[in-house]
């Protein structure tokens, strides 16, 4: 290992490792620093994830992929089930392979990548990051880089500690959890979204299929719901009445920040990326491809600017993710607020309407035209953005 | 002796052996005023205002709010 490198990222999530591995390819020194012992574990994910969001980064592959998606049910409060035939749309991953995969990508691209370090701090020159302070196995030490990249997830400090706002109101966070239980009888190919009120008010609950019967099941709801009533009161209540007996394979809770991304990602010497720079889609809380977006543009663009000797270059990675994906998050934001505040009487009426078109005809288009009629074309944009 | 928050006495408790270390907390705090390791987690004091947003957002129900103020460690 040596004392400074060109590009030094924190976090090995799917956008850490695209940042490293992007930087890398543009032939600079990069350095990746994770603070747990493993890449990819704990899984804090319902791993669900569209099939061009991952190709456009690594090719498929059956060993990390759990189930193969090609079904979406949306069911209402009142248990009417309004199901969409996506043809081969995604996957349920097995993110523990997953991310470690991601990362030996980077690593493959010549990015060196050291575990068990817990950065906890940043250097400075003249007001510019100019490295890190970390933790490694007891010791305090320090690295010096001309860029760091923070890829340090929900989080999020790196970002606060060079000056940016990088912490989510807590009415924006989807404070989740989830189990992955065994012996749940629901279709292999099929992802279910659960809303209402008395599920999860203000999100959705889901129920995602893995290999041999076993899925993710878990809920989100904002810290505004979390003062009465918190996520897992509510997944208790769920299971109970529903998979009383399945046995429990791991449980694990986490945020997703929902909010459109931070004003600003980029600052002197530093650059923010995936759930660190809320890049997550904020309807459907998905944030694994679009991390992996944000991870590879600002990655590349931290390569150019060392080869240029430029660092004033990393500067253009904000409009350049505001183009690809940052102004589109705006939408969904704005899509978001309309239908997490539907009541439950609405949601039924969408279902019930939407359903009594013939199955074979329910095509994206019928739906478009079917929820039009019913007034809140929004069904369609929740169709629309779960693909994406 | 009673931990010292911003605010005058800590109000805001994690509970011992009980928080999975996921970041939500970490993610919504205004102050930064939690630190959170692989696996281990503390609240800085200094830093904290007693806001109990924290308490809201834990998915879990880890942090609790102490009306009485928090014991120093080595106290409680
Ligand atoms: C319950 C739940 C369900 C979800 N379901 C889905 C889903 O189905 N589909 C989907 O697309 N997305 C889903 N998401 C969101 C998705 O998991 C995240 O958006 C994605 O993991 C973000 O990737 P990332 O690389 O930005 O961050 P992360 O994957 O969180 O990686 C951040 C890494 O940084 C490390 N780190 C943090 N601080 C430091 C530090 N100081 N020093 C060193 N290392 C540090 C962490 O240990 C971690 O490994 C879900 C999230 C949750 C919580
Ligand atoms: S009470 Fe407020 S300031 Fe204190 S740790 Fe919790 S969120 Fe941060
Ligand atoms: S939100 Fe709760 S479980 Fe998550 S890190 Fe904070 S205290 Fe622990």
């Amino acid at each position: 290992m040596k004392s400074d490198y060109d590009i030094i990222v924190v976090g090995a999530g799917p956008s850490g490792s695209m940042a490293a591995r992007f930087a890398a390819e543009k032939g600079v020194s990069v350095l990746m620093l994770e603070k747990d012992r493993d890449v990819g574990y704990p899984v804090r994910c319902g791993e669900a994830v569209s099939k061009a969001g991952v190709s456009e980064f690594i090719e498929p592959d059956e060993k990390w992929i759990s189930s193969h998606i090609n079904n979406f049910a949306l069911i209402s409060p009142d248990g009417t089930e309004a199901t969409i035939e996506f043809g081969d749309a995604g996957y349920v991953l097995e993110r523990r392979i997953f991310d470690y995969e991601l990362a030996k990508t980077a690593a493959k691209a010549g990015a060196e990548i050291l575990t068990r370090a817990y950065v906890n701090g940043l250097l400075f020159e003249n007001g510019i990051v100019s490295g890190v302070k970390y933790e490694y196995r007891g010791e305090q030490k320090q690295l010096s880089a001309k860029i760091v990249i923070a890829a340090d997830g929900v989080e999020s400090r790196v970002g606060r500690w060079a000056g940016l706002k990088t912490f989510t109101d807590f009415r924006e966070m989807e404070c989740c959890v989830q189990i992955t239980a065994s012996n749940i009888n629901v279709g292999k190919n099929t992802l279910y979204f659960y809303f209402g009120q008395n599920v999860a008010p203000g999100g959705y609950f889901w129920i995602f299929p893995k290999s041999n019967n076993a899925a993710n099941i878990g809920l989100g709801v904002s810290g505004m719901v979390g003062k009465k009533k918190s996520a897992l009161s509510f997944l208790n209540e769920f299971m109970s009445n529903n998979f009383p007996d399945s046995p429990i394979l791991t449980s694990i809770a986490g945020g997703v920040p929902s909010s459109i991304t931070l004003d600003k990602i980029s600052g002197p010497g530093i650059m923010l990326v995936g759930d660190a720079a809320r890049q997550v889609n904020p309807l459907s809380g998905g944030g694994i491809a679009s991390g992996m977006i944000g991870g590879s543009i600002a990655g590349r663009i931290a390569g150019e600017a060392i080869l240029r000797n430029n660092l004033n270059h990393i500067l253009s990675y904000d409009k350049e993710w505001h183009s690809r994906l940052g102004k589109r998050h705006e939408v969904f934001e704005r899509i978001k607020n309309g239908i997490y505040n539907f009541s439950d009487d609405k949601f039924n009426k969408i279902a019930q309407s939407f359903n009594s078109i013939p199955k074979d005809k329910r095509t994206l288009g019928r739906l478009f035209t079917t929820a039009l009629l019913n007034q809140p074309s929004l069904l369609v944009d929740i169709a629309k953005v779960f693909i994406i | 002796m009673y931990r010292q928050a911003k605010t005058g006495k800590l109000l805001i408790e994690i509970l011992p052996n009980k928080c999975d270390f996921c970041g939500c907390c970490v993610g919504i705090c205004p102050e930064d005023a939690i630190e959170l390791k692989e696996a281990e987690i503390y609240i800085i004091d200094e830093r904290c205002t007693n806001c109990s947003k924290c308490i809201w957002s834990c998915p879990i129900e880890v942090i609790k709010f102490n009306k009485e103020g928090v014991l120093s460690k080595s106290l409680a």
